[in-house]
Formats: structure tokens, C-alpha cells, sequence
């Protein structure tokens, strides 16, 4: 596959060098301009179809940051997201296309959710759910080793087979969750539920559990591997095929790891959003959480302590998004019209920033 | 306002033709103009604006100042489809024929209409056919046929249309000894067609050759010429020192041996006395190449140390493979590799590497660095992990840049800094600092896989003289080259590889060239 992702450098040596000053200052208007744009645009559809935006806008800031309920309830959802973020940079930084995010997810979901119970039940709290997380990033990385092998040994394009891996892994969820882990439960088939004291700890007071804690920690450490262990030059250089070859790291090796690290992530989110906030896996649940995390991490330019920012934004407007919909009386999809205006603007943006450097 | 007064009728003029770019000036105020049944060499280093001028003529570019003339009429050429139109076609140094197609449906891409009128193109095809005197099956598929009949199909196609003017860019460039014969038999046809020909080149015996005019193009400028009656009139070593001079102005006269080569053999005398202690060695390596790529077949070769050897042969013989092979980059399927002894043939790049056995890639852009990486980190890319660069895993960064200038600074290398991306330096930078990585940390083979192609003379004349001057340090190398002359002029034996294998080795020296030539069509 010849296209190549438009990473950032990030720190490379002598980056630190580099004159600051200006080029903080622009980063921050790269960041806030396009917010700003997408909030007028949005505004002004808001407006045409008769609603007042300031009072739209009012109750996404309200429900998603500014009450405590909202502000935990975004900060829990950001824990699921950054965690697949996460996955996505690792292999989008050596050029594979992880596509394949929702099927991980999914598949991890509900293995951990069918099993939990009954292990944190057996086992007991910090180990079951030790166990469970562990679980979940092996179904997670697992459900890449296909694509990784078709891409490693036969240069197949993998762009396609995840994809496809996703169709698979999407129903075998639900053939999981409709079979071997039906319960009794009335209405939808799902999976027994995980007590609430037996879910993810909580910290201190509030609804916020854990996972926060473990997503912000794994996107430090994806951060510091990249830009600063031999490790993370490779998996870059595995990005140049023939450079990779010349160069002497092992591209099949390091394929089917990055492929391994990314979906271990990305199930490791399944896991802590069952494990921290759902309980339990319903039939046909599918937030597509992966497909959304995509232009968001190429406009963090694969680098993750930025997309730790985006994300916060990004949560904060689909929780608070929720509520303000619905007051609007407006469908909740018209987030995704929030949200499709901001990667608009953004890719907008970055688009004159690129042609600016030239 | 026309032209008639010249000698025979331009076809095309070209006045005052001005394309800048931003911090370049690719043509200067460029007067030229192409005659009905002439060649017109135009000649000049990587860089000088050839390219630029073919496309400006081709419709590719427009000028930013000047006009362009054809047949006296003041024209605008703004598409490729108008410069067709004109009759002006081009046949690009790379082929662009589409491989799984056959050459008559390549040669009917460009025509209109819904319908292919197959009975029309091939009436057309056999006339062309016989104008260029070639012999080509329309039916044939594109991507079987050799790299000269390929372009003869280009030619065609180029001049498919009522083409007055035919574009030759490089056109030797990938060539073999036969096929060229064939091109200039060829271009004798068409000018006797009265079709003017425009021959691009940065090879001066060339143009001196094929053209019966000739430009001389330097840094953006045409900074002199021969009429046709001058080029007529002198002897060719005259004339040579003619262009030489317009090259590179006054007291530039040894760097005339530059395009040549600077160094020529000694007539009949070796010049260096062989090491009896083999370096590397290969015995009856094997390579299996797939469907796509030429394999190895029973390679043997020593080197000694502090020799240069050549290989020789025309591209696509199996000497990238060979490269690969001594590299580490492709295992063989069976035979050894031995350095000083010792099987190396399990081994891969990083072992081979610390080894001693270096590999400067002909792909410097793809292969040899990663163009979104900084200059420091590139010279590093073949040591990732080891100390001093990373230690317990963590990268050193001032280590990197430290390292880095110093390798920038001993081989003067144009960069901003060595934090600037490497794929911002110019070709020659590029290769100066792939060189400086491979040559560092005690090399003891190096193959240098094309080491000047595309290079400037200035920067190739400093590759060969690093070949030289390691191999006085005793430090060995394989030299693979298609330029026959570059082999003569550094090696102490050029091998010729020919579908895969060793057809032999000659010792150089007076009739080397001459012996070499008979290997390669062998």
C-alpha cells in the first residue's frame, strides 16, 4: 500500500530546539479557530430550523462540563474513547490502517461482559476485574491477527480486511450475546448484569471510575514509546515498506505487534466501558465509537497527548449533546452534524496551515 | 513580426521563456528554436531546466514569461491535448505505456469518439511502422516487450498525430548498447521526415552525437550553443571543448574531464596492486527472484580487500538482487556468503551491518532514507537501539545530533540543520548523507548500488572520489553501475551480470571497455 499517513515528527532530536514563541501561539488558534467556526455554522442551521443556538450551546456546555453529573458522565465516556484513540495511532503511526476498531471493540465487549459476573463472582473484585481487563485486550488484539497476517505474509491491503474483519466481528458479538450468553432477562437479549459494586472502582465520590485513570496512563505511555524508544522509530519506519526492509527491522514481526498493540487498546476500551459504566452487553448495541475516533486522531497528527484535548472536547459535546437535543426537540443525530462541522473546520484549517509551511 | 528570414523555417521558437518557482528560477530568458529536420540537442547537468522547458513545451507548465512560437504564429500551449494539437509530442524518460493493455490499444488511448476504430489505427500504426523502419506486432502486449521497442511505441504514440516536433527526454537512459544503434537509426528516419526532434540529455557525447544543433543549458540559462554548420565544421574533440568551456566557463578546462569521468586507467597498466585476502565472498549463490523479479543463478565473486569491483550490466539483470542478497535484504535459496571466512548467510541487515557490510540503496528516496524523518535520525536508521543512540531503550537525542553534524560537516552536506526532513534536501545532499551513514563506524565491503544516478557532476565526481579514497583506506567495494565509463573509471575488475548470472569478469584496462560491451550482449 503506497499511501502514507501524514504524521507529525513529534519530538524527534534538536525538535526541542525548534524557536517556540509562535508556534505555541498558532497551535492554540489551529486548535480554537475551528471550534469557533463550526459553533457559528451550527449556529446558524440551529437558527434556520428555528431553534436559539445560544441556549443549544448553553445546555451542551451545561450538561457535558459544567454540571458535575455531565462532567463526570463526559470524563467517564473520554476513558472509552482515548483507549481506542490510542490503538488507532499505534497502527495508523506505521502506516497500517486499523480499520477494524468497532469489531474489536465489540467482540472484547462482549466476551468481557458474558464472563465478568461469573469470574468476579469466583475470583473476587480487583483480580476478576484484572482478569477481565487482560481478557478484553486479548479478544481486542486477537481479532487483528487475521488482517496482520493477510497484510505481513501476503500483502493483502488491510484496509479492506479489517473492514471485513468487522462485519464478522460485529455478529459474532451478537451470536455471543443472542447464544452463549443469553440470559433471562426481559426485553432486549444481553448479558448478565455486573452488580454495581462489583464494577470498576469509582473514584472518590463520584461516577468516575478508574478507567479514566488507566486511558490517560496508556496514552502517556503510547506517547513516550513513539517518540522516545527504538521501539517506536521502528514501528515509524515501518511506515517506508522498502526503508524498513533496508534498514533491517522486521516488518512481518513488527506488523502483526503494532496490529497486536493497536486491538489489545482498542478491546481494552471494550472492557473498561463494560467493566466501568454498561454492566452488561445488550443485543445490536454498536456506538461505532472506532469510526469516529479515526480524523480525530489524524488531526491530533497521530500524536497522543493532543488527542488527550480532542477527545475531552469530543466527549464533552456528545454527552452534553444528548441532553441538549432533546430539550431542543431536535433528533439527537444533529450532534453528528455538530461534530461533522468541527472535522470539517478542522481539516479546514490544517489544510491552510500545510500550505502556509510550503 | 515572422520569421521567415531564418535560415530553413523554424518550427518552433521559443523567446524569453522565464518559469520560476518558488526560490528557483528553473528557465531564464530562454531563446531556442527547433528546425524541420534537425536534431537539437539539448544539453545540461541534473537541474540546469531541461525538464522544465520539455514541459513547458508539452503543455505540461506554462511559462511565467516569453512566448512560444510554432510555425511563426504566437501560440498558448495550456494541455498536453493542445500541445498534440500543434504537433508537438513527447516521449518521456519513463515509459508510460499501460503494461496490460497490447500496443495498439496503448497507441488508441488518447482518441476520441465512442467507437474504436481499430481498422483505422492499425492502417496508421503500419505507417508509422514503416517510417520509423521498426518492427513491432500491434497485437503484442505492452508490458512483454523490451524496454527499447516499449519506446519505440512511445515514439509512435508521440507522433500518432500530424507531429511536426517529437520531445526525446532522456531517451538513452534506459537503453542497451543495441538499442540505442537502433534510436539513432531511427531519429535518422524521422528527420529525413522532415519532423523536427528536440533530444534532452546530460550526456555530452550524446548530444554531440545525435545532435546537429546544440543548446547548452545551465542553471536555469542557455549559456551557448553550436549552430549546425559548427557542429558540422569541427572535430568532435573541438567541439567538445567548446561546450565543455560553455559548461563551465573559463579555467573550468580539468573539470571538462568530469562528464567524462575524472579519472581514466593508465593505457594498458593496471593502476592499483590487488590484496591476496578475500573479503567477501560468494559461492554459487542463488536467489529466487518469484514471477516479477529477476532471481540469481549460480553467483560466484571474491572480493579482496581495498578492491573495487564493478559489476556491469544492463538494468534489470539481477544486480539489484545481488545487492539485496549481499546485503541481507533476501535470503538465498541456496549457496554462501562468506565475510572474511566466516558464513554470513543467516544473518540479517543489522548483523551484517555491525559486520562491516554496508549497503548504499540506488533508491535513495524510498529505500535508503524516510523523507519525513529529520537528517539526524536518518543517519541513525540503521542503528536503531544501539548505544550510543538509545540506551536502555530511550532515545539520546543530543548523542543523534551530534553525531549527525559531525557526518554533515565532513561531507559538506547542504542542510538547514539536521532537524530539517530529509526529503526537503536536493538529490546530491541525500546521497551525501546516505554515504556518510554507510561509511561510518568501520565499513569493511560497501556496495554502492548506482551511487551517481541522477546525481550532479560535481556531487557524483565526489561520490567516486569517497569510492576511491576508501579503497586506498583498504576498505572493499562492489560497484554496480549501468554507466559503463564510471566502471572503468574506478574499478579494479568489472564483472557482467546478464539474465541473473556471472558472464564474467575482466581485469580493467586497455580493452576492457571493448570486452565488457561483448559480455553484456553475450
Amino acid at each position: 500500500m503506497s499511501t502514507t499517513l501524514g504524521a507529525d515528527p513529534v519530538v524527534e532530536p534538536g525538535a526541542r530546539r525548534r524557536a517556540p514563541g509562535g508556534g505555541r501561539l498558532e497551535a492554540i488558534a489551529q486548535a480554537v479557530v475551528p471550534v469557533l467556526l463550526s459553533v457559528l455554522a451550527s449556529g446558524v442551521l440551529l437558527a434556520i430550523l428555528g431553534r436559539n443556538p445560544f441556549s443549544f450551546y448553553g445546555a451542551i456546555l451545561d450538561n457535558g462540563l459544567l454540571t458535575g453529573f455531565g462532567l463526570q458522565q463526559s470524563i467517564v465516556r473520554m476513558a472509552t474513547l482515548l483507549l481506542i484513540a490510542g490503538g488507532l495511532i499505534i497502527a495508523f503511526r506505521a502506516n497500517l490502517w486499523n480499520l477494524g476498531g468497532d469489531g474489536q471493540w465489540l467482540l472484547a465487549s462482549a466476551f468481557v461482559a458474558g464472563f465478568a459476573p461469573s469470574v468476579v463472582n469466583a475470583i473476587g473484585g480487583a483480580v476478576g476485574l484484572a482478569a477481565m481487563l487482560v481478557l478484553g485486550a486479548a479478544v481486542g488484539a486477537m481479532w487483528t491477527v487475521v488482517p496482520a497476517c493477510l497484510k505481513a505474509v501476503y500483502e493483502v491491503n488491510e484496509i479492506i480486511t479489517t473492514l471485513m474483519m468487522n462485519f464478522i466481528g460485529i455478529n459474532l458479538a451478537n451470536i455471543l450475546v443472542k447464544g452463549p450468553f443469553l440470559t433471562e432477562l426481559p426485553g432486549v437479549p444481553r448479558t448478565e448484569i455486573l452488580p454495581l459494586d462489583q464494577r470498576l472502582p469509582r473514584i472518590g465520590d463520584t461516577q468516575i471510575h478508574v478507567g479514566i485513570l488507566i486511558a490517560v496512563g496508556m496514552m502517556l505511555l503510547i506517547h513516550f514509546v513513539l517518540t522516545r524508544t527504538a521501539i517506536g522509530l521502528r514501528l515509524r519506519v515501518l511506515a517506508s515498506p522498502e526503508a524498513a526492509r533496508h534498514v533491517g527491522v522486521r516488518p512481518v514481526r513488527l506488523t502483526f505487534m503494532a496490529f497486536a498493540a493497536s486491538g489489545a487498546l482498542i478491546g481494552l476500551s471494550g472492557a473498561v466501558s463494560m467493566l466501568g459504566d454498561w454492566g452488561s452487553f445488550r443485543a445490536d448495541f454498536n456506538p461505532a465509537y472506532g469510526f469516529l475516533m479515526v480524523p480525530l486522531v489524524f488531526l491530533a497528527r497521530l500524536n497522543a497527548v493532543a488527542t488527550i484535548a480532542f477527545v475531552a472536547l469530543f466527549a464533552v459535546i456528545q454527552i452534553g449533546g444528548d441532553t441538549a437535543t432533546r430539550k431542543a426537540d431536535l433528533p439527537t443525530d444533529f450532534i453528528l452534524v455538530l461534530v461533522g462541522l468541527l472535522l470539517f473546520f478542522m481539516a479546514i484549517t490544517e489544510f491552510f496551515r500545510l500550505r502556509r509551511a510550503r | 513580426m515572422t520569421s521567415r528570414s531564418t535560415q530553413s523555417a523554424a518550427i518552433v521558437e521559443l523567446r524569453g521563456i522565464t518559469k520560476t518557482y518558488p526560490g528557483v528560477v528553473a528557465n531564464d530568458d530562454i531563446d531556442l528554436s527547433f528546425h524541420a529536420g534537425e536534431v537539437h540537442g539539448l544539453l545540461g547537468e541534473n537541474g540546469a531546466g531541461k525538464s522544465t522547458l520539455m514541459n513547458i513545451l508539452s503543455g505540461m507548465q506554462q511559462p511565467g514569461a516569453g512566448s512560444i512560437r510554432v510555425e511563426g504564429r504566437e501560440v498558448t500551449i495550456d494541455s498536453p491535448h493542445t500541445a498534440f494539437e500543434l504537433g508537438i509530442g513527447t516521449v518521456h524518460q519513463h515509459l508510460t505505456l499501460v503494461p496490460t493493455l497490447t500496443v495498439l490499444e496503448n497507441l488508441m488511448m488518447g482518441s476520441e469518439g465512442l467507437r474504436l476504430d481499430f481498422t483505422g489505427a492499425r492502417a496508421r500504426f503500419d505507417e508509422l511502422i514503416d517510417t520509423l523502419g521498426a518492427r513491432l506486432s500491434p497485437s503484442a502486449v505492452a508490458g512483454n516487450l523490451a524496454l527499447g521497442e516499449q519506446q519505440q511505441v512511445e515514439i509512435i504514440k508521440a507522433l500518432w498525430r500530424d507531429t511536426r516536433m517529437l520531445i526525446l527526454d532522456e531517451p538513452t537512459s534506459m537503453l542497451t548498447p543495441q538499442g540505442v544503434v537502433e534510436l539513432q537509426r531511427v531519429l535518422q528516419r524521422l528527420k529525413e521526415r522532415g519532423i523536427a526532434i528536440v533530444f534532452i540529455t546530460h550526456k555530452l557525447h550524446e548530444a554531440i552525437e545525435v545532435g546537429d544543433r546544440v543548446s547548452v543549458l545551465k542553471a536555469g540559462r542557455r549559456v551557448g550553443g553550436l549552430e549546425p554548420d559548427e557542429v558540422r565544421a569541427g572535430s568532435p574533440l573541438e567541439i567538445k571543448r567548446r561546450i565543455v568551456d560553455m559548461m563551465f566557463g573559463e579555467g573550468a578546462a580539468q573539470l571538462a574531464g568530469v562528464t567524462e569521468m575524472e579519472l581514466r586507467p593508465e593505457d594498458g597498466e593496471h593502476r592499483r596492486r590487488l590484496s591476496s585476502q578475500v573479503v567477501l565472498e560468494l559461492i554459487d549463490a542463488c536467489v529466487d527472484g518469484g514471477e516479477d523479479e529477476m532471481g540469481l543463478r549460480d553467483v560466484s565473486l571474491a572480493v579482496h580487500r581495498g578492491e573495487i569491483l564493478g559489476i556491469a550490466g544492463v538494468d534489470g539483470n539481477g544486480q539489484h538482487e545481488l545487492a539485496q542478497a549481499l546485503a541481507g535484504q533476501r535470503g538465498l535459496s541456496s549457496g554462501d556468503v562468506k565475510l572474511e571466512g566466516e558464513s554470513i548467510r543467516r544473518l540479517g541487515v543489522p548483523d551484517r551491518q555491525r559486520l562491516g557490510v554496508r549497503y548504499l540503496s540506488d533508491d535513495r528516496l524510498h529505500e535508503g532514507t524516510v523523507r519525513d524523518m529529520s537528517v539526524a535520525m536518518n543517519t541513525v536508521l540503521k542503528r536503531i537501539g544501539q548505544a550510543p543512540f538509545w540506551r536502555r531503550g530511550a532515545i539520546q537525542p543530543r548523542a543523534i545530533d551530534t553525531f549527525a553534524q559531525d557526518l554533515v560537516d565532513r561531507f559538506t552536506v547542504r542542510t538547514p540543520s539536521v532537524e530539517t526532513n530529509i526529503g526537503k534536501l536536493s538529490g546530491g545532499n541525500i546521497q551525501k548523507v546516505v554515504l556518510a551513514r554507510e561509511l561510518a563506524f568501520d565499513p569493511k565491503l560497501v556496495i554502492y548500488n548506482k551511487p551517481t544516478t541522477g546525481l550532479d557532476v560535481r556531487t557524483a565526481s565526489f561520490v567516486r572520489d569517497q569510492i576511491r579514497s576508501q579503497a586506498e583506506l583498504g576498505i572493499s567495494a562492489i560497484v554496480i553501475s549501468t554507466e559503463l565509463d564510471e566502471l572503468i573509471a574506478l574499478c579494479d575488475r568489472i564483472a557482467v551480470m546478464s539474465s541473473g548470472r556471472l558472464t564474467g569478469v575482466v581485469v580493467n584496462g586497455r580493452s576492457a571497455h571493448t570486452r565488457v560491451g561483448e559480455l553484456m550482449l553475450a
